[in-house]
């Protein structure tokens, strides 16, 4: 059964294009992430399929309900959490999981046992206002709120940006758990290095999906050999193989650089590696300029 | 509709919460009445004046004596003919001149009566009547005083006129503008920046994807300030009956009938400029801009209808407050019945349902 | 003088919650030093403070030879800022944008049309002079804001999370505009919550608690903690952080 199916989905904005005819399914219980950078178009994606903002072209159904016709039937069903922290800063923690509670006809106790453990973490918070937070309490808070109805699917837009990397992992320790619960999880993201955590992923890059599949898929189908150099100077060994006509792209990549040839034959014993996605993603995504 | 609990509790929260708000709205209407109030009743003195006495005898002197003396009024001119008063109000010379004509104390005398005549630059009723008030009282103690020695009791009767704004009207119509004022700029600014606050915060995302109705969050967007402007009309009822002695002659039930339906008009009217506006700012110009200024024009506010040019006047038909404002002034001032401000009543609850419907209509189910 | 930033026991506290804890560093001219701490760990509060925006509790600091306490219009002059939040006035076409900024730092009128021609010819943005800034993709942006920031030649560069959200094609651009910057002298202190970008530093500090924990070249950090990322360095770091506050 799946849980969504994006059909042609394009979208633009006046002239601009912001979507260009996206598909893709997710299975019920998957993990799916949305891997691209900001102005790639996640968020527009993200309105059109919690019914929030049509579509100009293309169908997305939800636990088999169109996000057009059926938009009342949806809005029960879901749970979101926008891209910029969307609880009311005036009011406290409990108050505002009350509301949203309330928003769907329930009460904090009857779901409670969905939300404890993310939760409970900020519990000790609870009369505090939420503008008054930290920024992983927020997320912990908005986050608690998309789910207290019991949301059959959750959509979450950029959950860890501006986040460190702290609070980023617990995040993302916090979904798996959520998954193990049933509930299929959308997320997007604009950090390479999470999309391993998911089950599968779509690169996203000018409105465009570039390839969807599991993370060790995309690896695979990287084509080329990838290695890895080291030198001191990087900026110095960047300018190098820039100058070498054999080296077909070179990237930084921390203290190394990645760099694919042009003739893998004379790879003059540099140290092959294993891609990653963000390796991926650069191959795919035309540069800007 | 158990739901819409805590949607109110939620709206209560907020306007609660923000302190700084809150008192400019229970403070504000206090003020305003007082500063109307005192700026237009305060003790008027030193009004410059001039007397044209054609009768030119002991009673019409001795009046003239009086008034002179009065810490109210300094004499300016004696004029010699009437053609002289209309030159000397147009220089602003003088404020108020008192006439004695040929037969003034002839009449008195023999008819035991006699007619004095007040002209009062009447462009402020109110300083007008107050000191027209001041001369008659003058007078009246003159006669007295001319009583005393006399068996036959004699009796003058002020013949007012007024230029410039001959109906008058009543020194206390500001109250009722004041209440039209206040509700507009509370109810209808406030509430029109309240659903554009959650579109700029980003709130409204969440509610949206979520199965509330958008009734719900109207009613519950209107209900804090439905109570706050109610706590206001009351306020300022309290203030202007206790404080600055306005009377209030007609039934109170009714006076406050037409306040709640009035309330309506003004809060569904901030309700359509927040359906409509992008951003708080957009919705305060909508509403304090293009809505109120012409509100506090032409709605009677401040200048007379009836002397509009004919266009105005139509658009003036248009602003709620112009009917709330002419109710108010039936009712509380010149204390009529219910029935005579049936067409009122009949016009607001018509605008109530029209904006109400319009705004519903115009909420948007996206984004 | 060589060293273009001197931190010296500098605390500031916000009533009884002291944001910024007893903290000493030294910043060579032409470095570049990576900043880095959880939310929450103080990173703000101590480049404010640097930036002359908020007067310390305790303690003292120069940011290129000016004290932060005394000289805080001086120090304004001779620094650069640029963060994700707020680089550049939106609703501004490019060139307005340059020229506002460029006026701001009190360059000569005569100057600032070569100087912008020049800027936005190594950018390769000739052709969007007359773009306004909210039509440009992100990545240019954060680009072009870059640009403005050392416009002036500032001595020192502050750059908050500059790369948040950019592709990773334009965040690598970035950084070499960043060693370039560093090469001609310009000390640029940066932060970011991109580990990986902290390998770019020639030293990072890693802030926990308002206090610095680790402060080192990238290598020794990893050599020390025994560890082949800063990525993990900073987990096991800010890991031990106890408070939760922005």
């Amino acid at each position: 059964m799946k849980s969504l199916i994006v059909n042609n989905v394009s979208k633009s904005y006046k002239r601009k294009s912001a979507l260009k005819d996206i598909s893709f399914e997710v299975e019920k219980g998957e993990l799916f992430g949305v891997i691209g950078p900001d102005g790639a178009g996640k968020s527009t994606l993200f309105r059109i399929m919690t019914t929030l903002i049509l579509a100009d072209k293309g169908e997305v159904k939800i636990e088999g309900y169109d996000v057009v016709k059926d938009y009342k039937k949806i809005r029960n069903i879901v749970g979101y959490m926008p891209g910029r922290f969307s609880l009311y800063q005036d009011l406290t923690v409990r108050e505002n999981i009350e509301f949203f509670a309330a928003v769907f006809n329930t009460t904090v106790e009857e779901n409670y046992h969905l939300v404890k453990d993310i939760y409970s973490q900020i519990e000790p918070f609870e009369k505090r206002k939420a503008g008054a937070l930290s920024g992983g309490m927020k997320q912990k808070l908005a986050l608690s709120c998309a789910l207290i109805h019991k949301p059959e699917v959750l959509f979450l837009d950029e959950p860890t940006t501006g986040v460190d990397p702290i609070s980023r992992k617990e995040f993302w320790n916090m979904l798996k758990n959520l998954q193990e619960k049933g509930i299929t999880i959308i997320v997007s993201t604009p950090y390479m290095d999470e999309a391993t955590l998911c089950n599968r992923i779509a690169l996203i890059n000018e409105g465009e999906f570039m390839d969807i599949n599991t993370p060790q898929e995309l690896i695979r189908k990287f084509p080329k050999k990838l290695y890895s150099l080291n030198s001191d100077n990087l900026l110095n060994l960047m300018n190098i193989l820039r100058e070498d006509p054999n080296v077909e792209t070179s990237f930084s990549f921390g203290h190394s650089i990645h760099v694919t040839l042009n003739d893998e034959t004379k790879h003059n014993g540099y140290q092959e590696i294993e891609p990653s996605i963000e390796d991926y993603f650069m191959r795919l995504s035309k540069p800007q300029n | 509709m158990k739901k819409l609990f805590p949607f109110i509790k939620k709206e209560f929260l907020h306007v609660l919460r923000d302190t700084w708000t809150m008192m400019i709205i229970l403070v504000l209407p206090v003020v305003m009445m007082l500063l109307f109030g005192y700026a237009v009743t305060n003790e008027i003195r030193d009004t410059n004046i001039g007397v044209l006495d054609l009768s030119k005898d002991n009673i019409s002197a001795s009046i003239i004596e009086r008034v002179q003396q009065s810490e109210y009024f300094t004499l300016k001119h004696n004029y010699n003919s009437y053609h002289e008063i209309e030159p000397s109000f147009r220089k602003s010379e003088v404020g108020l001149v008192v006439v004695f004509d040929e037969d003034f104390s002839n009449n008195l005398l023999h008819k035991g009566k006699a007619e004095l005549q007040i002209v009062a630059d009447a462009t402020d009723p109110n300083t007008a009547k107050t000191l027209v008030n001041y001369i008659s009282s003058i007078a009246a103690q003159s006669l007295m005083e001319l009583n005393k020695n006399n068996p036959k009791p004699m009796q003058i009767t002020p013949e007012l006129k007024l230029l410039y704004n001959p109906l008058m009207k009543s020194s206390y119509n500001f109250v009722p503008a004041v209440m039209g004022f206040i509700v507009i700029l509370i109810c209808t600014m406030m509430t029109s920046i309240t659903i554009v606050r959650e579109k700029e915060r980003g709130t409204i995302e969440m509610l949206l994807v979520s199965p509330t109705k958008p009734i719900m969050i109207i009613i519950s967007k209107l209900s804090p300030f439905f109570v706050v402007s109610i706590i206001n009309i009351i306020t300022i009822f309290l203030v202007s009956y206790f404080i600055m002695n306005v009377p209030v002659l007609g039934n109170i039930f009714v006076i406050g009938g037409v306040s709640l339906i009035f309330l309506l008009v003004a809060l569904s009217l901030g309700l359509l400029f927040s359906t409509i506006a992008h951003s708080q700012l957009e919705a305060l110009l909508y509403s304090g801009m293009i809505f109120l200024m012409p509100t506090t024009l032409l709605s009677g506010m401040l200048f007379p209808i009836e002397s509009m040019p004919l266009f105005l006047q139509a658009i003036a038909q248009a602003m709620p407050a112009k009917w709330f404002i002419d109710a108010m002034r039936k009712l509380m001032i010149m204390g009529v019945d219910a029935k005579y401000v049936l067409k009122e009543v009949l016009v607001l609850t018509f605008m109530a349902i029209t904006f109400m419907t319009i705004s519903l209509k115009l909420f948007k189910k996206r984004l | 003088m060589d060293k273009a930033i001197v931190v010296n026991n500098l605390t500031k506290r916000f009533g009884n919650f002291t944001a910024v804890d007893n903290i000493s560093f030294e910043v060579e001219k032409g470095e570049v030093f990576g900043f880095l701490g959880a939310n929450g760990a103080g990173k703000t509060t101590a480049m404010r403070m640097l930036c002359g925006l908020v007067k310390p509790t305790l303690g003292e600091a120069t940011v290129a030879g000016f004290d932060i306490r005394r000289q805080s219009e001086k120090i304004k002059k001779n620094i650069g800022y640029m963060s994700q939040k707020f680089a550049l006035y939106e609703d501004l076409k490019v060139w307005e944008n340059i020229k506002l900024f460029a006026g701001i730092y009190g360059i000569k009128r005569k100057e600032i049309i070569p100087k912008t021609n020049e800027l936005l010819a190594e950018l390769g943005f000739e052709s969007e002079r007359n773009t306004y800034v909210k039509e440009l993709p992100l990545g240019w942006r954060q680009k072009l804001a870059f640009s403005v920031a050392i416009f002036h030649e500032p001595k020192v560069l502050f750059l908050d999370e500059p790369t948040g959200g950019v592709d990773p094609i334009t965040r690598r651009q970035f950084w070499e505009m960043i060693a370039q910057t560093a090469e001609r002298g310009i000390t640029v202190f940066v932060t970011t919550h991109y580990m990986d970008e902290a390998e770019y530093c020639n030293r990072v500090s890693i802030m926990v608690d308002g206090k610095i924990e680790a402060l080192d070249t990238p290598r020794a950090l990893k050599e020390r903690f025994n560890s082949n990322s800063i990525d993990d360095i900073f987990y096991q770091l800010a890991r031990k952080a106890q408070r939760q506050a922005d």
